[in-house]
C-alpha cells in the first residue's frame, strides 16, 4: 500500500515535469496554456470551480491542479515543478529560506473550524478557548464537568467521560485548531504546539472530517473538531465559542469572514497571518486563510501574466462562488491589500500587471 | 510414494540437459537472444527490488542519522519536536494480523475443507465464487462498513460482553470505544478469508485421492481422513495459504486506518486504540512538511519493508521445517 502511495506521489511529479516540457515546445499557433498547481485539498472543491469558470474569462489558459496536500504544494513550489503551491498553513520562515526565490502567500478564501459533539439530544453547547484545550489535553474527562457546566447552565449534561475525537491524517483543520488551542492556552502551547500532526495527549484519531464525524456520531460523548463546511452540510451539532470580545459566536460564513475583517488592521505584508482568536464582536474565532503560493519574479513572462491576472480575478470576481461551497469570502479591506501584492508579480523585474 | 518418484525425476532431470541448446550442438543465434532476454528480466526485477529498498533508505537518511535504532524501541512520535519513534506503529501492526490471522485461518480453513470434500458438488463453485468475491471488494469500502456497522456493534455488544466474561484477562480490559485493535483485527480477517479459503481449497483438491480412499480403506472416519490423508500430505501448502493472507494484513492501509483509533500507543488491550506503520504513512506523508518528518515517514515505510520480509522468510522456515508431502504416504 505504501507504493500506491508513492506511485501517486511520482505520477504528480512525473505529471507537473510532462506538463512543463509540453508548454516549453515552440508551437506556432497560439497554444493552450498549461498552468499546474499542487497543495491543499481543503481548498480543492473552490479551486476546481474556480478552474472551471475562469476558462471563460480566457479560454487560453487550463489549469491542472493536484490536491496532495499542503505538504506536497510547499515541496513542488519550492523545486519549481509547479507553477503555483497551495496550502493551509503559512510556510515557515525555515521553507522560506529554502526556495530558490521570494514567494508571495496569496490569501484565496477563509475556512473555520468547529467543536462538535454527540450528547443525548444534542443540546446547543457554548465552549471557551481554555476549556477546549483543557478537554484536549486530558485535563477535563467529563461531561459533567463543573467549568462545562458553568459555561452551559440550561443545558442538561449526563456524568458521561468525554470521548475526545481528533484527525488522524496531517491537515489544515487539525493546523487551524491547535494554532487556536495554543494561542487560548499556554500550557497547550509548551507541551503540544502547533501542526498539521501533534502529539495528541488524549483521544481517538478519525481520518479525514468523514473519519472524525463517523466516530463522533457513533461514541457516545463524544467531541471532536471539523471543516465548517462539512458541519453544515451534514447538520452535526456545532458549538459557539467564546471569542476575544467576550461574545460566543457561531462559525457561519459570516463570522468566518468576520475574522480576516478584525485582523486586516495588523495584516502583516506578507498575508503570513493567523486569524485565530482574533479581536472583533462578531468574529468566530477558529478561522484561517488558504493561500497560493506563488514566486515574485516568474520565468516565464506569459504564464507568469495569465497567473497574475488569475490570481487578480480569483479575489475579485472570483469571491461571488465559494459561499455557495461554504467557504468565507474574503472581506474588502483584505482584498484591497493582496491588490498591491499582485502587482508586484514580476517578470525579470517589470511588473505584468502594470496596465490593471 | 517416493521410490515411484525419485527414477522418474531423475529422467526429467536427464531430458532438460538435454534440450540446452549447447548439447543440442546447434545453439542458434534465437535461442542465445532467448536466453539472454529471460536473464535480463530476471536481473531486472532484481534491480528493482534493489533499487527499491536503497532509495528507501537513502530518502530515510536524516531520519536515520538523527535517531539510530532508537527509532525502533521509543514510542513518541512527535511531528512538532521533531522526535520520532516507530515501536507502537510495528506493534500495532504485528498484533493487528495477529489477530486477523487467529481469526480468520480457523475459519477458511474450515471452509476450504468443506468446499474441497464434504459439500454436495453442485453447491461448490457457486459457494468458493462467492468468498472469492470478497477479494474483489475494494479495503475503502470495508473501511466505511467498518466504521458505520461493526464498530457501533462491537461497542454495544460485543466488547460489553467480552468485558463481562473475560474481563479478568488484560486483552479484554478497558472502555469499550468500538474502534480500537479488536475492530481492526477483525476487519482485516474478513480481507484475508478469501486468499486463504481459495488458496487452501485448491491445495486441498491438489491432494491425490488415492489418499482419501486408502484411508477410509482403512476404516477411517470422514474426520479422519480430512486429519491424517488430506491435511498432512498438504499442509505445507496450507501454511503457505495462511502467510498469503499474513502478507495481505501486514501491508493493509485504508480499511485498518478507518477503524484501529490512529492512536501511537502500546497497551495491552485488544479494545485499545493502536496504530500500524501503513496507516501512519498514508495518514500524515501528505501534510508532512519538515525534512526530518518526511523521512521518519519513509524510514517506517522501510521498516514495513523489513518486517514484511523478516516475517515471510520466518514463515519460509517455517514450510521448509514442515516439508512437502508425507515421505511413505500415511503416517
Amino acid at each position: 500500500m505504501i507504493t500506491r502511495h508513492w506511485y501517486t506521489f511520482g505520477r504528480t511529479a512525473m505529471a507537473g515535469a510532462l506538463a512543463a516540457g509540453l508548454v516549453l515546445l515552440p508551437s506556432g499557433a497560439r497554444a493552450q496554456m498549461l498552468m499546474n498547481g499542487a497543495g491543499a485539498t481543503f481548498p480543492y472543491p473552490i479551486y476546481s470551480k474556480w478552474f472551471e469558470e475562469y476558462t471563460k474569462v480566457d479560454p487560453e489558459v487550463r489549469f491542472n491542479y493536484q490536491s496532495i496536500g499542503s505538504g506536497g504544494g510547499i515541496r513542488q513550489i519550492t523545486e519549481r515543478t509547479v507553477d503555483f503551491g497551495a496550502s493551509d498553513g503559512p510556510m515557515t520562515d525555515e521553507q522560506l529560506k529554502k526556495a530558490p526565490a521570494e514567494l508571495f502567500h496569496i490569501p484565496t478564501v477563509l475556512g473555520s473550524v468547529v467543536p462538535t459533539y454527540n450528547l443525548p439530544g444534542n443540546p446547543k453547547l457554548s465552549f471557551t478557548g481554555e476549556v477546549l484545550a483543557d478537554v484536549f489535553l486530558g485535563k477535563i474527562t467529563d461531561w459533567s464537568d463543573e467549568r462545562i457546566k458553568a459555561l452551559n447552565p440550561s443545558a442538561n449534561l449526563p456524568k458521561q467521560p468525554i470521548v475526545v475525537v481528533h484527525r488522524s491524517d496531517g491537515s489544515g483543520t487539525t493546523y487551524i485548531w491547535v494554532d487556536y488551542l495554543s494561542k487560548v492556552s499556554k500550557e497547550w502551547e509548551q507541551k503540544i504546539g502547533r501542526g498539521t500532526s501533534v502529539n495528541w495527549p488524549v483521544g481517538l484519531g478519525g481520518k479525514g472530517n468523514e473519519g472524525v464525524a463517523g466516530q463522533v456520531k457513533n461514541a457516545p460523548g463524544a467531541l471532536g473538531y471539523v471543516e465548517l463546511a462539512y458541519a453544515i452540510t451534514n447538520k452535526l451539532p456545532a458549538g459557539a465559542v467564546k471569542n476575544q470580545a467576550g461574545k460566543f459566536v457561531e462559525a457561519s460564513i459570516e463570522s468566518t469572514t468576520a475574522a480576516a475583517a478584525a485582523a486586516a488592521k495588523n495584516m502583516p505584508a506578507d498575508f503570513r497571518v493567523s486569524l485565530t482568536n482574533p479581536p472583533g464582536e462578531d468574529a468566530y474565532p477558529i478561522a484561517s486563510f488558504t493561500w497560493l503560493l506563488v514566486y515574485k519574479d516568474q520565468q516565464n513572462e506569459a504564464k507568469g501574466r495569465a497567473l497574475a491576472k488569475f490570481l487578480w480575478w480569483a479575489i475579485h470576481d472570483g469571491q461571488k462562488y465559494p459561499s455557495a461551497l461554504l467557504y468565507a469570502p474574503l472581506p474588502a479591506p483584505v482584498v484591497k491589500q493582496i491588490e498591491a501584492r499582485i502587482k508586484e508579480i514580476t517578470f525579470s523585474g517589470k511588473p505584468l500587471l502594470a496596465a490593471q | 510414494m517416493s521410490p515411484a518418484s525419485s527414477p522418474s525425476a531423475e529422467a526429467a532431470e536427464r531430458l532438460a540437459l538435454d534440450v540446452r541448446p549447447s548439447a543440442l550442438g546447434r545453439g542458434r543465434s534465437g535461442d542465445r537472444i532467448f536466453d539472454g532476454l529471460v536473464k535480463a528480466t530476471v536481473w531486472m526485477v532484481l534491480l528493482l527490488a534493489a533499487g527499491l529498498v536503497c532509495s528507501l533508505a537513502w530518502e530515510s537518511r536524516t531520519a536515520i542519522a538523527a535517531f539510530g535504532w532508537r527509532f525502533l524501541v521509543t514510542s513518541t512520535w512527535d511531528p512538532v519536536a521533531g522526535s520520532f519513534g516507530a515501536l507502537p506503529f510495528i506493534y500495532g501492526t504485528l498484533v493487528s494480523s495477529l489477530v486477523a490471522l487467529v481469526i480468520a485461518a480457523p475459519l477458511s480453513l474450515g471452509a476450504a475443507i468443506y468446499l474441497a470434500d464434504l459439500a454436495p458438488l453442485w453447491i461448490r463453485p457457486p459457494i468458493a465464487f462467492l468468498i472469492e468475491m470478497l477479494a474483489a471488494v475494494p479495503s475503502v469500502v470495508y473501511g466505511l462498513w467498518g466504521i458505520f456497522v461493526l464498530v457501533p456493534w462491537l461497542r454495544q455488544s460485543v466488547q460489553p460482553l467480552l468485558g463481562r466474561a473475560l474481563g479478568f484477562l488484560p486483552l479484554f480490559q478497558g472502555p469499550p470505544y468500538g474502534v480500537g485493535m479488536l475492530a481492526a483485527g477483525l476487519i482485516l480477517a474478513i480481507m484475508v478469508v478469501p486468499y486463504i479459503t481459495s488458496v487452501s481449497r485448491e491445495v486441498l483438491l491438489a491432494v491425490p485421492n488415492s489418499q482419501r480412499e486408502a484411508a477410509l480403506g482403512l476404516g477411517a472416519t470422514r474426520w479422519e481422513a480430512t486429519r491424517i490423508a488430506v491435511l498432512r500430505y498438504g499442509r505445507s501448502g496450507l501454511i503457505g495459504a495462511i502467510l498469503l493472507g499474513l502478507g495481505r494484513a501486514l501491508g493493509e492501509t485504508m480499511a485498518v486506518t478507518m477503524v484501529i483509533g490512529n492512536r501511537p500507543q502500546i497497551a495491552a488491550s485488544l479494545f485499545a486504540p493502536g496504530y500500524t506503520m501503513a496507516s501512519v504513512i498514508a495518514n500524515e506523508f501528505t501534510e508532512a512538511t519538515s525534512d526530518l518528518y518526511v523521512a521518519a515517514l519513509v524510514e517506517i515505510g522501510l521498516l514495513l519493508l523489513v518486517v514484511t520480509v523478516v516475517v515471510n522468510a520466518l514463515a519460509r522456515l517455517l514450510v521448509w521445517s514442515v516439508g512437502g508431502p508425507v515421505k511413505g504416504g500415511l503416517a
